[in-house]
């Protein structure tokens, strides 16, 4: 049953890349040739893909994209490590932990309906308001903190779905041989849940690279912030061009990795292969 | 029949059970001794998984006791994990863990709660592995194996902690007729090392073959128990009459 179930749940992942990658394909070709005949194209190419702009705009861009790359690090063990806390406090049982469970129930529900850009301005401004360290925390601190805040909450969801997915035949066969709660959660549903949400967590991962970027608006300077510099230097839009291609080669060796690691369990899973 | 003198591994006093407003055990009373395999037969629903599982604290008692040589185990204050690693348990659908290998299934329960080193766990395992005629599939995932192999694992995984007491669940009710036999005859050399089992069943041929004790389950309440010979061929009541027409025709 769970074998049959599996296969067809990958093998919809398989169908629904295969549709969206010819599907993209053909919507660019056809907007490409719709927007080159365009009366206005070369305006627009001149000032957005302007190849002078864009070396010009490069080391500052490259200079503000690495404090993404290291906002982005942080934030992703911070929302690992805090979303994993939060799904498994979720599946305590027994009255005792009500409280707990209510908590992490309220957090998530908070956290998934405020916009990001909202907590953002929130703990950006907040929380320096409240006078807790003499110095200045610095913007890249806190707009981590405020990643960490948002993302927790999606990803502990999509953790508790899959921990939901794995049958509970499984805990009720960990625990008959004496593990406890915790160690049938680390051994025993915890793998098998990550291998059923890897695609849902890489996605959040690559929303996460991106929303990155937001944290311009508390004034870190940022690959974002940089090409808004240097565009209202150059009178050009190519910086946030630059910037916006430095984002999806960021995004594309995840793609990548996460395809690698799906075609790894399945041919170390299962019998034959599926088409 | 030296029966009353051998020692008494498990009893259940008054043992009740229910799910909602549905009572599934209804005061049951059993004794288990030593060495002896009880077979729990009856209909789908008299409560033989309930049982099971209630011995092995996976259901917890509503009302009764339940006593593991000397020690009540039903009791709130006792540690469930602690109890579990001296009753092992087989289920229908084997419940192997898929992203285990056999050898890691079969270990998982020394390692990380008796914490022997992985080493000295890994020899035992592969013992118990070899014992179950699986020695060779160590290194295999689960789903490799056919049903009668992972059942044989789920075995070994389950004797690993060297329990008091083993309970099958309708080990072979989920394994196709030619693999049943190769199951059968692992409880049967069970046996033969002398483990204390209760298995619930609905292979009639061999708990008239191997069981000491037959158990008749019904709604609930034992309906009748006694050594095979008898509840087989002569029932004295007559569900057991009945429930043992329907079977052997």
């Amino acid at each position: 049953m769970e074998l049959g179930r599996r296969a067809f749940r990958k093998r919809q992942g398989a169908r629904s890349v295969a549709i969206s990658a010819v599907s993209t394909v053909v919507f660019a070709v056809v907007v490409w040739i719709t927007v080159v005949n365009t009366p206005g194209w070369a305006r627009v190419q001149q000032s957005f893909f302007d190849p002078e702009t864009f070396v010009a705009a490069w080391p500052r861009v490259a200079e503000g994209f690495v404090l993404n790359l290291r906002v982005l690090f942080f934030a992703a063990i911070g929302v690992l490590v805090v979303s994993l806390l939060l799904a498994f406090l979720r599946t305590l049982r027994g009255p005792v932990f009500f409280p707990v469970r209510a908590l992490v129930a309220g957090y998530t529900d908070l956290f998934r309906g405020t916009p990001l850009i909202i907590v953002l301005y929130l703990v950006g401004f907040g929380i320096p308001g409240l006078r807790l360290t003499d110095g200045r925390i610095p913007v890249e601190v806190l707009g981590t903190l405020a990643l960490v805040l948002t993302y927790s909450a999606y990803v502990s969801e999509v953790w508790r779905a899959g921990i939901e997915a794995v049958h509970p035949s499984q805990t009720l066969a960990a625990r008959s041989l004496g593990l406890s709660h915790g160690t049938t959660m680390r051994l025993v549903v915890l793998p098998q849940a990550l291998r059923k949400v890897t695609p849902a967590l890489m996605n959040d991962f690559v929303a996460m690279q991106k929303d990155v970027g937001l944290i311009s608006v508390l004034g870190a300077v940022d690959a974002v912030r940089a090409a808004q510099i240097e565009t209202a230097q150059a009178y050009n839009f190519t910086p946030y061009v630059l910037a916006g291609l430095l984002f999806v080669l960021l995004a594309l060796p995840m793609i990548r990795l996460t395809d690698w690691y799906t075609a790894r369990l399945r041919s170390r899973e299962q019998i034959g292969a599926i088409l | 029949m030296t029966l009353q003198t051998r020692e008494t591994v498990l009893r259940l006093d008054n043992v009740h059970k229910s799910f909602g407003d549905t009572e599934v055990l209804r005061g049951i009373d059993l004794e288990v001794h030593a060495h002896d395999v009880v077979a729990l037969i009856g209909a789908s629903g008299s409560g033989k998984s309930t049982l099971l599982r209630t011995i092995n604290l996976l259901e917890c008692v509503d009302d009764g006791q339940i006593w593991l040589r000397g020690d009540d185990i039903s009791a709130p204050q006792v540690k469930a994990d602690a109890v579990r690693l001296r009753i092992g348990i087989v289920f229908q659908q084997f419940n192997l863990f898929p992203h285990l290998s056999v050898l890691d299934n079969v270990t998982i329960s020394t390692r990380h709660v008796q914490r022997t080193r992985r080493s000295v766990a890994e020899a035992r395992g592969l013992e118990l592995l070899d014992r179950v005629g699986l020695a060779d599939k160590a290194r295999e995932f689960p789903d490799r194996l056919s049903g009668g192999q992972q059942q044989r694992v789920a075995i070994a995984r389950a004797i690993a902690t060297d329990p008091e007491l083993l309970l099958l669940d309708e080990i072979t009710s989920a394994l196709d007729p030619q693999l049943v036999a190769e199951v059968l005859d692992l409880v049967r050399r069970l046996k033969s090392d002398g483990t204390t089992i209760v298995m619930a069943t609905h292979e009639m041929a061999f708990a008239r073959d191997v069981a000491d004790h037959v158990v008749f389950l019904d709604n609930g309440v034992i309906g009748e128990q006694g050594p095979p010979a008898e509840i087989f061929t002569a029932p004295r009541t007559e569900r057991a009459r009945e429930f043992l027409d329907r079977f052997l025709g």
